[in-house]
């Protein structure tokens, strides 16, 4: 029997090796850096995470599930990290509770109400918020803003007194840096993200939704009520999440706004403290454990940003994988 | 002559009546609303930095140094030191940053296709983007400033890691959008991989990668956190970016902003001023960019 060589097309004669291997140097070397500077992402986040958890290893170790008790007393030695947790919450929550209503409001103006080409500058001018650097916004909110907030404060408390549950929340102690302004500030800094994702999710509602509730007779906000949210609801929910995330990480403007003090309190007016505002004011100064415990800090907010983050990518993205496929 | 009857009032049936349109336009009304709250506390911010800022703000105070400490009068030295620092640590960080984030996207986008290290890397960049920046500033201080001591080139490593997935993100968009044919054309032609990406995809897509790359720089700019334990707090002008201690105008802001003195509080106005005006002409030009030479847009 004869043996038939099969001959390769791509393959010169002579050559032993297939095309796909007989690529350049230059354009292999190409492909690995792209893909090495892909990997650096990766690298870069399993480094973070490694590397913080080391330099925290002594507070962990040392303190156990004590770091989640509210003592935050370097003098006696004690690292209890509740009274930085609780602030970060507190301080999200309001900015959130702030800036949400708001952010869907402008992007629904955005996409429903005005036309196209007069949206343009207001996206600009939203965007304008997110330029403005965070120490501005600090620089601001403690020689401007905190001093007429404690005025509105006093008010304000002076009228809740002894009602039950809004006394303990808007009374006395009031002070124009706390939990409330570090709030307000931070619902400026994420209104803009919270709104251009909110837009992009919105603008993915088919427009024969839209037609056809107006079609059966409905007003705008029936049409956006009953088309729009419903269509867009898990995207939004994602959107605020990452809101959420921008949020709890912020750190200059609020550690030069939220008042400074390690204290749990349901007072909103009183000044208080939260995880990366310590970290920015304590760190330079730290060493040893005290060191090892604000490094710890940052390795929790660290992996609560990120649980978030993914929480909210994920939504995200199966929400806009399922318009596409829809 | 005729009896005119009144014609009977034809209903109009586009617009609804009552409550429903009541709530209709009260709703279009808060939408404006929330537009206007976010404006107000813009133009407060703006108008203060401009208002307090410009009457401190000289060529001497952009330029000369040294920074004078918190409680000397406002009018003594100036924030030479600072404007150099930011502009050194900035520029380092982009020029670290920017071709390693396009380089990622390119892979993410021309080698990685739809398999699954292309997108799990993708979705990581995005999750990255939401690390807090004084995460970034820990681990600099972990990984190069107990080595190797304060420098501005830590500040600069700061920073690149919070531009990198921002670049990443914008630099991708933007590839997408580049049409398949192009690349097709080339391939046609017997180039390789690497010429069509390097000689036709990105060049197409230069205007929007070069404006998402300015918009990472003034996103950096401006950023405090990352440099707190990094640079440490000259007050001379330091040249040598890669060693020894330096200084940025944001953290200049944020050692001023807390002081009772009218002098330090004066010095962090001009050099919020100096930062803000630094930030915007990044991001106007960053527009114009696109608007000039961007080939495809959204």
């Amino acid at each position: 029997m004869s043996t038939i060589t099969r001959v390769d097309p791509a393959v010169p004669a002579g050559s032993t090796r297939p095309l796909e291997q007989r690529r350049p140097l230059g354009d292999r070397t190409f492909a690995i850096l792209a893909l090495s500077s892909g990997l650096l992402v990766l690298v870069i986040l399993v480094l973070i995470a490694v590397t913080t958890t080391q330099q925290a290893a002594s507070w962990f170790s040392t303190e156990g599930l004590k770091i989640f008790t509210n003592n935050w007393n370097p003098g006696a030695n004690q690292y209890g990290a509740l009274a930085f947790i609780y602030g970060t919450a507190i301080t999200a929550v309001i900015a959130l509770v702030m800036a949400v209503p708001v952010s869907v409001g402008i992007a629904l103006l955005l996409t429903e109400v005005v036309p196209q080409r007069q949206a343009r500058p207001i996206v600009y001018v939203v965007d304008l918020l997110a330029v403005v650097p965070s120490v501005v916004w600090g620089l601001w909110g403690i020689l401007v803003f905190a001093p007429w907030l404690q005025h509105i404060y006093t008010d304000i408390a002076s009228g809740v007194k002894g009602v039950p549950v809004l006394d303990s929340l808007f009374g006395q102690p009031v002070s124009g840096a706390s939990f409330f302004t570090a709030g307000i500030i931070l619902a400026f800094m994420i209104t803009p993200i919270v709104t251009s994702l909110s837009r992009e999710v919105i603008a993915t509602v088919p427009a024969i939704d839209r037609e056809g509730a107006y079609a059966l007779g409905a007003t705008r906000w029936e049409m956006i009520r009953g088309a729009v949210l419903p269509h867009s609801q898990g995207g939004i929910v994602g959107a605020v999440l990452l809101g959420l995330g921008r949020a709890m990480g912020e750190t200059i403007a609020v550690a030069l706004v939220i008042g400074s003090s390690p204290t749990i309190t349901s007072h909103l007016f009183a000044p208080g403290y939260n995880m990366p505002a310590v970290i920015a004011n304590q760190f330079g100064e730290a060493f040893g454990l005290s060191r090892a415990a604000l490094m710890g800090i940052g390795v929790l907010l660290f992996v609560f940003t990120i649980i978030i983050n993914v929480l909210a990518r994920g939504i995200v993205e199966r929400n806009a994988r399922r318009k596409r496929g829809a | 002559m005729a009896v005119i009857t009144a014609e009977p009032q034809q209903p109009d049936l586009r617009e609804a009546k009552g409550w429903r349109r009541t709530k209709n336009r009260i709703m279009t009304i808060l939408m404006v609303v929330s537009f206007i709250l976010v404006i107000i506390p813009l133009g407060f911010v703006l108008f203060t930095v401009i208002a307090k800022g410009a009457s401190v703000i000289s060529w001497s105070f952009l330029t000369s140094g040294p920074i004078p400490g918190i409680v000397a009068p406002a009018g003594v030295g100036g924030m030479g030191p600072a404007v150099l620092g930011t502009i050194e640590i900035t520029a380092l960080a982009a020029v670290m940053a920017v071709p390693l984030g396009i380089l990622g996207a390119v892979y993410l986008n021309e080698y990685g296709g739809k398999n699954w290290l292309a997108a799990f890397i993708g979705f990581m960049s995005d999750v990255m983007t939401g690390v807090p920046s004084i995460i970034m500033g820990l681990f600099i201080f972990t990984i190069w400033v107990l080595h190797f001591g304060l420098s501005g080139l830590a500040g600069a490593f700061a920073l690149g890691c919070l531009m990198l997935p921002i670049v990443i993100r914008s630099t991708y968009e933007m590839l997408r959008l580049v049409p398949n044919s192009l690349r097709e054309g080339s391939y046609a032609l017997g180039a390789t991989k690497s010429r069509v990406t390097v000689t036709v995809v990105l060049p197409a897509a230069l205007g929007g990668i070069v404006s998402g790359a300015l918009l990472a720089v003034a996103r950096a700019a401006g950023e405090t956190a990352p440099l707190l334990f990094c640079i440490g707090a000259a007050s001379e002008v330091n040249k040598n970016v890669f060693s020894g201690a330096n200084t940025a105008l944001p953290s200049q802001i944020f050692a001023n902003a807390n002081q009772p003195y009218v002098g330090a509080q004066d010095r962090g106005w001009g050099a919020a001023l100096t930062l803000i005006a630094l930030c915007f002409i990044l991001m106007i030009v960053a527009r114009l960019v696109t608007a000039r030479f961007a080939r495809y847009s959204r």
